[in-house]
């Protein structure tokens, strides 16, 4: 079990990301580039910096380390020549108040192992387990594989959350080891679906067919997100195409919420603004509703 | 909630605190008149006796339950024969902003004019720091450690179940007995024990005339009273009052009264730590509720209001008033009665029943400061049960607290008790534990573990009070290695721990022969069966308990120290003291490193948990099993009560970032804000400590209500407490209430006086808290919603 993977975060008492109590491991990299990404550090392949200017100090112990010299009195922001950044993560490193923090740290499988079996005593009294998610786990398939393997030896229930633009074979790899699949579908049109995510969603229909002919135990999450996906035209169809699958035990309703701009600012993306306002509860319910009636069970969040 | 108690409840809620000068008159009486003239245990018997005959009594309209401490609720007796109040002192008690005392005009008089004349130099802690050797002072002025028995007597102790089975008539036979049993040609202590033995037998007859008493008032004012079923109430008060304590309790109603009768007795007598409380109410119960339903003389309603009545005189019962350090550190009107609920059976089945959810069901409805409530979760608890209490939790009242009842008994076991003796028993106070009915399990002090490291850092100079306190344990300059600090900080650990035992065994020997407790020792085992005093060790297990504090602040500075020092070597350890030292003015970007950067304690991080545990284990190491000048054992415990806010008043700033007087962590709770990675972690955490080898820890653990909603979140905490208990940690509560709400509080008390808090180990007012307390709460709070 030599293989490493580039881990961005682990997340503990997870609780929305499957059943129980939770620890989500983060992969970075995701084929997909969603506008209203809501983990936007997840989507780059490479480690990278993330700033929270409001923690700087100005005390410039970043300026003294960084190999590009970073210029001073931009300490706690993005003006240096953002593609020069290597994410060497020396700044990171110096920085006292954690306002510079390095996005992606090699794990290898024992580690991740390591970090998972802490909260084993919650899992065997909540039903929960871990998750692998990101970015696009699947993105790192042996990786996360070996830890599948590794984990399930334990008998901790695990996980995986994918957006489904994945190597169909990897997919069903997994598929023989994880207990759980949370899938993703943002829109069932190709054309609005390359608009908003960045790419077409064909092979993600076609391997969540497939995945449904493998698998019994899927979630689908469909995030939300007003003025893009959230027509009833597209939501009928969503569950129509659902409820004729195989294999899905629920529909999840993921409602859009704005803690993802602030994170998109911090790790310098330069996409434009995406701003939104919450789908409202009365709205959730109603499309909640729409699922139910095509004969599937629907939660409003997690 | 019935009328009549919605009506007492809010009289109750109403009352003002107020200091009453009778019983320091009446004991004053008492003693100019017969010091001297007897025996101390017959003194303290006779004073008793005096007391049950003498002091005015108080029957309240439409009351289930009757009797009061004082001449009227919330008016609190004073105790001069241990603490004398000063005039000085009577006055800030009534004019403090916070937890103030009404004092009248004639209460100071007959202060000036008769008590304080009578007790200057005659009171217990006058005469205690006359005894207490030059180096407990130093330490204690320094703030090393708090002493308890400085003002209130020796008690931390429960009742068990043996009053409701046996009359005050009953125990005088079991003492009759014991007496009969005196072998005075071979026991050296034969007369020692006689006398123990006829105190506790007066003490049973002055119980039984307080009750009749209050029989002959119940006569009285049935006699006045024009409705019929006012008046077959108060004819019905009467006959319970002439058959308990007397006799065994019939009914639920007799039970009720009758352990009231005792609680009143046991505080009466002395103001011992920790009002005396019940223990396992539900246990105790059951027989009488279901011989009440089956003959039909109780419904569940009726029993229910007799539990409300129940409740409400534990709330008329404000805590007797302190002075100096001790009025710093515990600042507050509660008395720390303690009701437990659930937990296990002596022969280990599942002890909830009925009883206990209408218990709940009180709890959540009364929202009183006293009584405490407790549950008890064993893994024989079912989950309905543990939903019940959490759904009670989640209201935010900080009521229950959650115990694992298992560790429970493993902690005793582990001290040598029998397994039914620790099923029998539980938690009071805050997180104490004991075996109900036959233990005294008595706190002496908190002890400062940070101020101790300071210590170390410092060559056993105190920087504060500019003294040599301990002894020369070395240059922080001469420390080469991380192990260097900490042997220097062992040695000085262990010597105040010395220092803090010799204390304790002058008090407990001074208690042991000037103040017998005789009503109490009726009332634990097996103080007859050895014919010897509750405060002379009579008791079947005893346990005198230092209860360490700063675990969390202390882990956090030496897991600093260890990495910046002795790891990464930014710099040497006296220059990172002299950045404490400088209280780390001109150091920000240093403070910050060592506030963000630093392994914590709290985060399931084994850099920073490692050092606790060593911390733990030496802590442990040079206090447990070291014994006690009445017998039994020294044990350590990890709770602070409200001491981690005056002991961080006295301490420096440290080393994990922390400024100078800055509050302490409190219990076994990381540092304020130091957790990072959720709830999960702070259970491991908290978890790596030993807590079998402790008498109780208290972990608090803050949520902020949107994470706890509906029945998921019920679920969801539930799994929580399973996991920690599963883990042997030993307690948790739960502090749910909104930033914006304790913000609003602050901003204006007046609309929020009944909002309760989770403080440590108790609720309280959140606006009688002191606003160094209200601050910690909100950061508490306000980190929970990250």
């Amino acid at each position: 079990m030599s293989s490493t993977g580039l881990v961005f975060d682990v997340q503990r008492f997870s609780l929305h990301d499957g059943p129980g109590i939770r620890t989500t491991v983060f992969l970075k990299g995701c084929p997909l580039a969603c506008s209203w990404c809501h983990n936007p550090e997840g989507m780059s392949a490479a480690a990278e910096i993330l700033v929270t200017p409001d923690r700087c100090i100005g005390c410039r112990a970043c300026v003294e380390v960084c190999p590009h010299g970073l210029p001073s009195g931009i300490a706690g922001g993005w003006a240096a020549p953002r593609e020069l950044c290597e994410a060497c993560g020396l700044c990171a490193e110096a920085c006292p108040t954690g306002a510079r923090r390095l996005i992606g740290r090699e794990m290898s499988v024992e580690e991740v192992v390591d970090e998972v079996l802490r909260d084993r005593v919650f899992y065997e009294n909540s039903g929960g387990g871990v998750t692998f998610s990101g970015g696009e786990p699947l993105r790192q398939a042996e990786f996360v594989l070996a830890c599948l393997a590794a984990v399930k030896q334990h008998g901790v229930h695990t996980a995986i959350d994918t957006c489904g633009l994945v190597n169909t074979d990897d997919l069903l790899a997994a598929a023989k080891v994880a207990d759980l699949f949370l899938y993703d579908i943002k829109h069932v049109d190709d054309v609005v679906h390359r608009e908003w995510a960045g790419a077409s969603n064909a092979r993600i229909l076609a391997n969540l067919e497939a995945l449904a002919r493998e698998h019994e135990a899927i979630w689908v999450r469909v995030p939300i997100i007003p003025g893009v996906n959230d027509d009833d035209v597209n939501m009928r169809r969503t569950a129509d195409l659902v409820a004729a699958l195989p294999g899905v035990q629920r529909v999840s309703l993921l409602p859009y919420h704005e803690l993802g701009a602030d994170k998109r600012n911090r790790v310098g993306m330069q996409t434009t603004a995406f701003n939104r306002v919450s789908p409202s509860p009365d709205r959730m319910r109603d499309l909640a509703a729409m699922f139910e009636n095509a004969g599937l069970l629907a939660t409003i969040g997690g | 909630m019935t009328d009549r108690t919605r009506r007492l409840r809010r009289e109750s809620l109403e009352a003002v605190p107020s200091i009453s000068a009778e019983r320091a008159l009446l004991i004053t009486a008492f003693y100019d008149k017969h010091l001297g003239r007897v025996a101390a245990p017959l003194m303290r018997a006779g004073a008793f006796h005096y007391l049950c005959e003498h002091k005015s009594l108080h029957h309240g309209d439409g009351e289930l339950i009757v009797g009061e401490r004082g001449p009227a609720p919330k008016a609190v007796p004073t105790f001069p024969e241990l603490t004398c109040h000063s005039l000085e002192d009577l006055r800030i008690l009534n004019s403090r902003p916070k937890t103030r005392y009404h004092v009248a005009e004639g209460v100071l008089a007959d202060y000036e004019d008769v008590v304080i004349p009578f007790w200057t130099g005659r009171s217990l802690r006058d005469r205690l720091f006359e005894e207490l050797p030059e180096e407990w002072h130093e330490a204690y002025d320094a703030g090393v450690f708090t002493e308890f028995m400085e003002q209130r007597a020796p008690g931390h102790t429960v009742l068990d179940d043996k009053i409701y089975s046996k009359g005050m008539r009953g125990f005088q036979a079991d003492i009759d007995a014991a007496l009969d049993a005196l072998d005075f040609a071979s026991d050296p202590e034969a007369q020692d024990k006689r006398e123990a033995l006829r105190a506790m037998r007066i003490s049973c007859d002055a119980l039984i005339l307080f009750a009749e008493r209050h029989a002959e008032l119940a006569e009285e004012k049935a006699a006045a009273e024009q409705d019929p079923a006012e008046k077959a109430l108060l004819e019905r008060i009467a006959a319970t009052c002439r058959h308990v304590p007397a006799n065994a309790p019939r009914d639920f109603h007799e039970a009720l009264q009758y352990y009231w009768f005792c609680h009143l007795g046991v505080i009466t007598e002395l103001n011992g730590w920790d009002a005396f409380n019940p223990g396992h109410l539900d246990h105790h119960l059951l027989p009488f509720y279901e011989q009440g339903l089956a003959d039909r003389s109780l419904t569940r309603e009726s029993a229910k209001e007799l539990l409300e009545a129940f409740f409400i005189k534990f709330n008329n019962h404000t805590a007797p008033p302190k002075v100096g350090v001790t009025a710093a550190e515990s600042g507050t009107y509660t008395d720390f009665a303690n009701i437990n609920i659930g937990g296990l059976l002596a022969d280990g089945s599942d002890g909830s029943n009925e009883v206990s959810h209408v218990l709940l069901e009180i709890v959540d409805e009364m929202h009183l400061l006293q009584p405490s409530t407790n549950i008890q979760v064993s893994k024989e608890t079912p989950d309905e049960v543990l939903y019940h209490a959490l759904r009670v939790v989640r209201k935010g009242y900080g009521f229950p607290s959650l115990f694992n009842a298992d560790a429970v008994v493993a902690e005793q076991l582990r001290q040598g008790k029998t397994v039914e003796d620790a099923r029998a028993g539980g938690c009071s106070g805050c997180v104490e534990v004991g075996a109900f009915g036959k233990e005294a399990y008595i706190l002496t002090g908190y002890f400062n573990l940070v101020k101790i490291l300071e210590l170390a850092e410092n060559d056993g100079f105190d920087l504060r009070t500019s003294r040599q306190l301990g002894p020369k344990t070395g240059n922080a300059s001469d420390f080469r290695r991380f192990d260097d600090l900490f042997e220097a900080f062992e040695r000085q650990l262990r010597h105040f721990v010395d220092v803090k035992i010799r204390g304790n065994q002058i008090i407990a020997r001074m208690y042991a022969r000037e103040m017998p407790a005789p009503f109490l020792s009726v009332l634990i085992d097996d103080c007859i069966a050895n014919g010897r005093d509750y405060n002379a060790g009579g008791a079947r297990y005893n346990n005198r308990f230092i209860q360490a504090v700063g675990i969390g602040t202390i882990t956090d500075s030496l897991a600093a120290i260890q990495r910046v020092v002795y790891e990464e070597g930014l710099l040497t350890l006296p220059e990172l003291l002299s950045a404490i030292r400088a209280d780390f003015e001109g150091h920000d970007a240093l403070r910050q490193r060592l506030l963000n950067r630093m392994p914590k304690y709290g985060n399931d991080d084994d850099a920073a948990d490692d050092i606790m545990r060593r911390v733990f284990d030496a802590s442990f190491d040079c206090i447990d099993g070291r014994p006690t000048a009445i017998g039994g054992a020294h044990r350590l415990e990890m709770l602070p009560t409200t001491s981690h806010v005056y002991f961080g008043s006295v301490t420096g700033a440290t080393a994990d970032g922390r400024k100078a007087g800055f509050p302490l962590s409190e219990g076994i709770s990381p540092v304020q804000g130091a957790d990072r990675r959720g709830p999960t972690a702070v259970f491991r955490s908290a978890a790596k400590m030993d807590h079998i080898k402790t008498g109780g820890t208290l972990l608090n653990m803050k949520f902020s209500p949107s994470l706890i909603t509906g029945d998921e979140g019920i679920e969801r905490m539930s799994h929580l407490v399973r996991g920690y208990f599963q883990m042997d940690g030993h307690h948790v509560q739960f502090n749910v209430v909104d930033v914006d709400t304790l913000r609003k509080a602050q901003a204006d008390p007046a609309s929020h006086r009944d909002l309760i808090v989770r403080v440590a180990g108790y609720s309280d007012y959140f606006c009688d808290l002191s606003d160094a307390l209200q601050e910690e709460i909100i950061e508490r709070t306000e980190h929970s919603e990250l």
